[in-house]
């Protein structure tokens, strides 16, 4: 019981977190605090093969999976607390809090004996867990088990097909490509070439930082627009006072053959 | 009327024998009218061509089939006189079975050859009347449909294949009569025909009820037989029965054959083509009534207070009709006034009882050929003065329509009764019989016979005698040949139809069916009684001869007129009667029902239905579409259970 | 029976963090641990009652949440792709 004593408050506390941190990212790893507790809570009540799958699939899968979807919706796309549905909150607290006190009572109520337990001499565990429980799974819910395969397939093809964007037009092929920027160059007179990569003539080359322009003002065109539309591009200015030095230093003629290799190099560091 | 009392003992019953030989082609009869009628209303215009063709053809045909019965039934004995075809079952439910059965006695033998004959030379004279009328083919199939029908009520052997006829008769009758729905008028009219025939018709159908209640069976013979078997048993309450199943019945012989109360629809159906008024309400149609007692005369024999009411009926009609037929200026509305007069004499007749059947059958057919000769000459009038129906302008006509003049005037002198021609016969026999049964009614009688001198002398001298008055422009002219035959024809018949009472033929011909009594002495020599008539016809017919012929007679009808008169010209109040007790009322019931239906009903029905909606409206502000409320009443739901699981615990 | 108390208290965390946050995906992780909280029942009792009935469900209801997870996370995405939020509010069209 020593474990329990010492996870279950951790459990709640962690259960708690997830009602209340703005971030989805934390609520997710205060999550996996509670999955991996459970776990251990699983292989106290002797049951390994749950112990493992627990860790296997719920703290590695699902969570991992819960993961990619914010990375895919936004990682920082945080959730305001306030309440915009009247009297949600308050009604959900106290009903929540009703139903624990209810059933907590209602529990405090019944006696159970001692635990029979399954490892042990005659337990349920006898020849080892894993290969009861598959006793029992093979044997009396196997059909239980054969519908769980249906629900499998069937789970992957839906969320395949709602995965699945339709594709509208036909694919542009390169060649499309290419007739359209060389068609937007002579129309609109947009540049032919590619894109600048961000950091160009700039201290930093990160994604969000843009390139600079020959007269020293940022390049819209390098930057995401994703990110620009996220308002978390460094603005260049903030960086042009790092670029005077650097400037000074490439203007130096007289230890062109060295310096250059040096200052080349320092460059090369600081864009780590 | 102790003769009459032993009579009701001896009313005949209908025993008829299985139909052999000519008689098994009874269906023929009225299969070909039907035939001609399916033809010609179910093949379209492609029976344009020939369509009147054959649908004259096919009543001729009937003729030719009824005239053949006929004399074989003439070669046969009185006991095997009455015979009977079975076609097929027709409705077995139950205790009820109704077979297609039909009857053929001397009574429908007779009726056969007035409505076939007839009929035939009404559809002859159709051919030239409806000769420019583009819907003229499907004018025939209505009439060979008519006459179907009317087929199917005389042979019929049970009272619901009579009744089918008789609600085809209605079917057709409303047809016909509106057969030129573009005008107004004549919708309405046949609507109106339709409406009060079904007053009679639900009589009809109750008697027909009470009759199977009382003898499980519509079939005369059943019936016939049930009757005289329950009076001779002395069944209790038999009487009242059958007394109730009279008065039903004469319900519906009121509506067919336009009685007072229900007289109102015949003068209104004179809209319909001029033939439609000779075939449908002088010769046949309006006989259906008259048809329906003596047939149920085994019933009325044994229902006095029915027949008395039947008197009654008849009485009140015959001088109703007769002052109608007084006041009109149109010429078809005064025919038709003297045809509800002259079925009232035959209802009469019927309803005088075994003395007066016979008579009342008699009349019938004479009345048949006179009137339709008489309807046919007025059509024949219109004819000749472009469709107009105003007595008022013709005048002088005798010249320039000579046969229809001269065939007219056999009719007139037929319906007035003059001595020798077949009126004078048929309608004497009835004063007699009457005079003989109830003083007060022959009285009315006599009185009816006197008027019926003065409006058809009025009516002959406005339409062929007197200054011509009709406009400029208007060039009278003889009909084609094709019209004027079957005048002639029924011309003949109008004087020569008092034949049939030659040695008491047509009493004894009729005696199997209609029963025979003793001839009773009246109260007055025959010979006395018949000049009596004379004498009050001839009053009747020198009144109309000094107010009509002896002055000038104005285009239009004068304004300032006695009460008596404007009286007359308005029905006697018949519409206004109906509409002040019927019509009215009725609306008045439909508009509080109405409102009752508005508020209460729909009051009540608005009033929960605006509740419950107001509840949704109120429980739909639950539907917050927010998924979270959902869950929160979700867990309520959980706590709720947990809490009832808990407490049924604990 | 501390467990059973234990898995109670993180069921009705799990309920009310349902009922209160608006993030979709974080709604889900709640579901996910009202799951999880029930799985620890399951496996208390087996272990009370010597039987591995209770590990069975727990296994099914792993099974079954991991299917949910995928058509789950699926939805939110294909929400996310054309209503740019991952709000479960914002998608409250279907009302009175």
């Amino acid at each position: 019981m020593t474990a329990f004593w010492v996870l279950a408050p951790i459990m709640v506390l962690a259960a708690l977190g997830i009602l209340f941190v703005r971030k989805a990212v934390h609520a997710a790893l205060l999550l996996a605090v509670v999955m991996i507790s459970l776990a251990v809570l699983y292989a106290v009540l002797e049951a390994p093969f749950l112990f493992a799958v627990q860790i296997i699939v719920y703290t590695g899968a699902i969570l991992m999976l819960f993961l990619f979807v914010l990375m895919l919706v936004g990682v920082d796309a945080s959730d305001s607390l306030v309440e915009t549905i009247k009297g949600q909150r308050v009604l959900a607290w106290l009903t929540g809090l009703a139903f624990a006190v209810v059933v907590v009572v209602g529990l405090g109520q019944i006696t159970f004996g001692t635990a029979v337990g399954l490892d042990g001499e005659g337990g349920a565990n006898e020849g080892g867990n894993i290969q009861a429980l598959a006793n029992l799974l093979f044997s009396r819910y196997v059909f239980a088990f054969e519908v769980t395969s249906a629900l499998l397939i069937t789970a992957a093809v839906g969320a395949m097909v709602l995965a699945h964007r339709e594709r509208l037009t036909p694919k542009e092929t390169q060649a499309d490509i290419a007739a359209r920027r060389v068609r937007d160059f002579s129309e609109k007179g947009v540049h032919l070439g590619p894109l600048p990569p961000p950091g160009v003539y700039a201290r930093h080359n990160a994604v969000d930082t843009p390139a600079l322009l020959p007269d020293g003002s940022p390049a819209p065109a390098s930057v995401s627009r994703v990110l620009a539309a996220r308002g978390t591009v460094r603005v260049a200015a903030d960086l042009a006072d790092d670029i005077a030095p650097i400037a000074g230093q490439i203007e130096r003629p007289e230890d062109a053959s060295d310096r250059n290799h040096s200052v080349r190099g320092k460059g090369m560091r600081d864009h780590k | 009327m102790a003769a009459a009392a032993e009579a009701e003992h001896h009313v005949p019953v209908v025993a008829p024998v299985e139909a052999d030989g000519v008689f098994s082609l009874l269906w023929l009869i009225i299969a070909l009218p039907l035939l001609g009628a399916a033809v010609l209303l179910l093949g379209g215009r492609f029976t344009d061509k020939w369509g009147h063709l054959l649908g004259t053809a096919m009543p001729v045909g009937s003729f030719v089939l009824s005239l053949v019965s006929f004399f074989t039934l003439l070669g046969r004995d009185d006991e095997e006189r009455q015979v009977a075809q079975h076609l097929y079952d027709w409705i077995q439910v139950g205790g009820l079975d109704v077979g297609m059965d039909l009857l053929y006695d001397p009574l429908s033998a007779l009726f056969l050859l007035l409505i076939t004959g007839v009929g035939s030379l009404i559809h002859v004279y159709s051919i030239g009347y409806m000769a420019h009328d583009p819907r003229r083919r499907r004018f025939f199939g209505y009439l060979n449909l008519f006459v179907a029908a009317m087929l199917m009520l005389i042979l019929a052997e049970n009272y619901v294949g009579l009744f089918l006829g008789w609600e085809g008769v209605g079917l057709a009758s409303y047809l016909l009569i509106g057969f030129w729905q573009h005008k107004p008028s004549a919708a309405a009219a046949a609507k109106k025909a339709f409406v009060i025939n079904r007053v009679g018709d639900m009589g009809m159908a109750l008697a027909i009820f009470l009759l199977f209640v009382t003898f499980g069976s519509t079939s005369f013979t059943e019936i016939s037989v049930g009757v005289q078997a329950g009076t001779t048993v002395g069944v209790s309450g038999l009487d009242t029965t059958l007394n109730w199943i009279g008065v039903l019945l004469l319900i519906g012989a009121c509506g067919k054959s336009a009685q007072v109360p229900l007289q109102a629809w015949l003068l209104d159906a004179m809209e319909g083509p001029t033939p439609v008024s000779a075939l449908i309400h002088a010769a046949t149609m309006v006989t259906a009534g008259v048809y329906l007692i003596t047939r149920s005369n085994f019933i009325f024999e044994n229902a006095p207070h029915a027949q008395t009411a039947v008197v009654a009926v008849a009485t009140v009609t015959l001088l109703w009709g007769a002052i109608l037929g007084c006041a009109k200026d149109d010429i078809k509305k005064g025919l038709a006034g003297s045809t509800m007069s002259q079925i009232g004499y035959m209802m009469l007749g019927a309803g005088l009882g075994v003395a007066g059947y016979a008579f009342a059958i008699f009349h019938l057919l004479t009345h048949g050929f006179f009137k339709a000769n008489m309807f046919l000459g007025a059509g024949s009038v219109m004819h000749a003065m472009d469709d107009d129906v105003d007595m008022r302008h013709y005048g002088g006509l005798q010249k320039l329509l000579p046969v229809t003049f001269l065939t007219f005037a056999m009719g007139y002198l037929a319906i007035i009764g003059f001595p020798g021609f077949s009126g004078f016969w048929s309608k004497d026999k009835i004063i007699e019989v009457a005079l003989t049964e109830n003083l007060f009614v022959g009285i009315c009688a006599l009185l009816g016979a006197g008027i019926t001198g003065f409006y058809m002398t009025r009516m002959m001298f406005l339409t062929f005698f007197t200054k011509p008055r009709w406009e400029k422009g208007v060039h009278p002219h003889e009909s084609p040949w094709v019209m004027t035959v079957p005048l002639i024809v029924l011309a003949a018949l109008s004087v020569l139809g008092g034949l049939m009472l030659a040695g008491n033929w047509i009493v004894d011909f009729l005696s199997p069916v209609v029963g025979h009594v003793e001839h009773e002495e009246p109260p007055l020599p025959a010979i006395v009684i018949t000049l009596i008539v004379v004498a009050v016809v001839g009053i009747g017919v020198g009144l109309a001869f000094l107010l009509v012929q002896k002055r000038d007679v104005p285009r239009e009808a004068p304004k300032d007129v006695s009460f008596v008169v404007k009286a007359a010209r308005a029905d006697l109040y018949g519409d206004a009667i109906n509409d002040a007790l019927v019509v009215r009322p009725g609306g008045h019931l439909v508009t509080a029902l109405v409102a009752t239906d508005r508020t209460v009903v729909d009051g009540a029905f608005m009033g929960g239905s605006t509740t419950l909606g107001g509840v949704g409206q109120a429980l739909r502000r639950l539907q917050t579409g927010y998924v979270r409320s959902y869950a929160l009443s979700v867990l309520g739901g959980a706590l709720l259970l947990v809490l009832i699981l808990v407490a049924v615990n604990l | 029976m501390p467990y059973v108390i234990l898995s109670a208290i993180l069921f009705t965390i799990g309920a009310i963090g349902v009922l209160t946050r608006r993030n979709a995906i974080v709604v889900f992780m709640c579901v996910e641990l009202m799951l999880n909280a029930c799985n620890l029942a399951f496996v208390a009792f087996a272990h009370q009652h010597g039987n591995l009935d209770g590990q069975i469900a727990a296994f099914f209801v792993m099974v079954v949440a991991a299917a949910e997870v995928v058509i789950g996370l699926a939805i939110i995405m294909t929400i996310f792709r054309t209503r740019r939020s991952a709000s479960v509010d914002d998608a409250s069209l279907l009302k009175f």
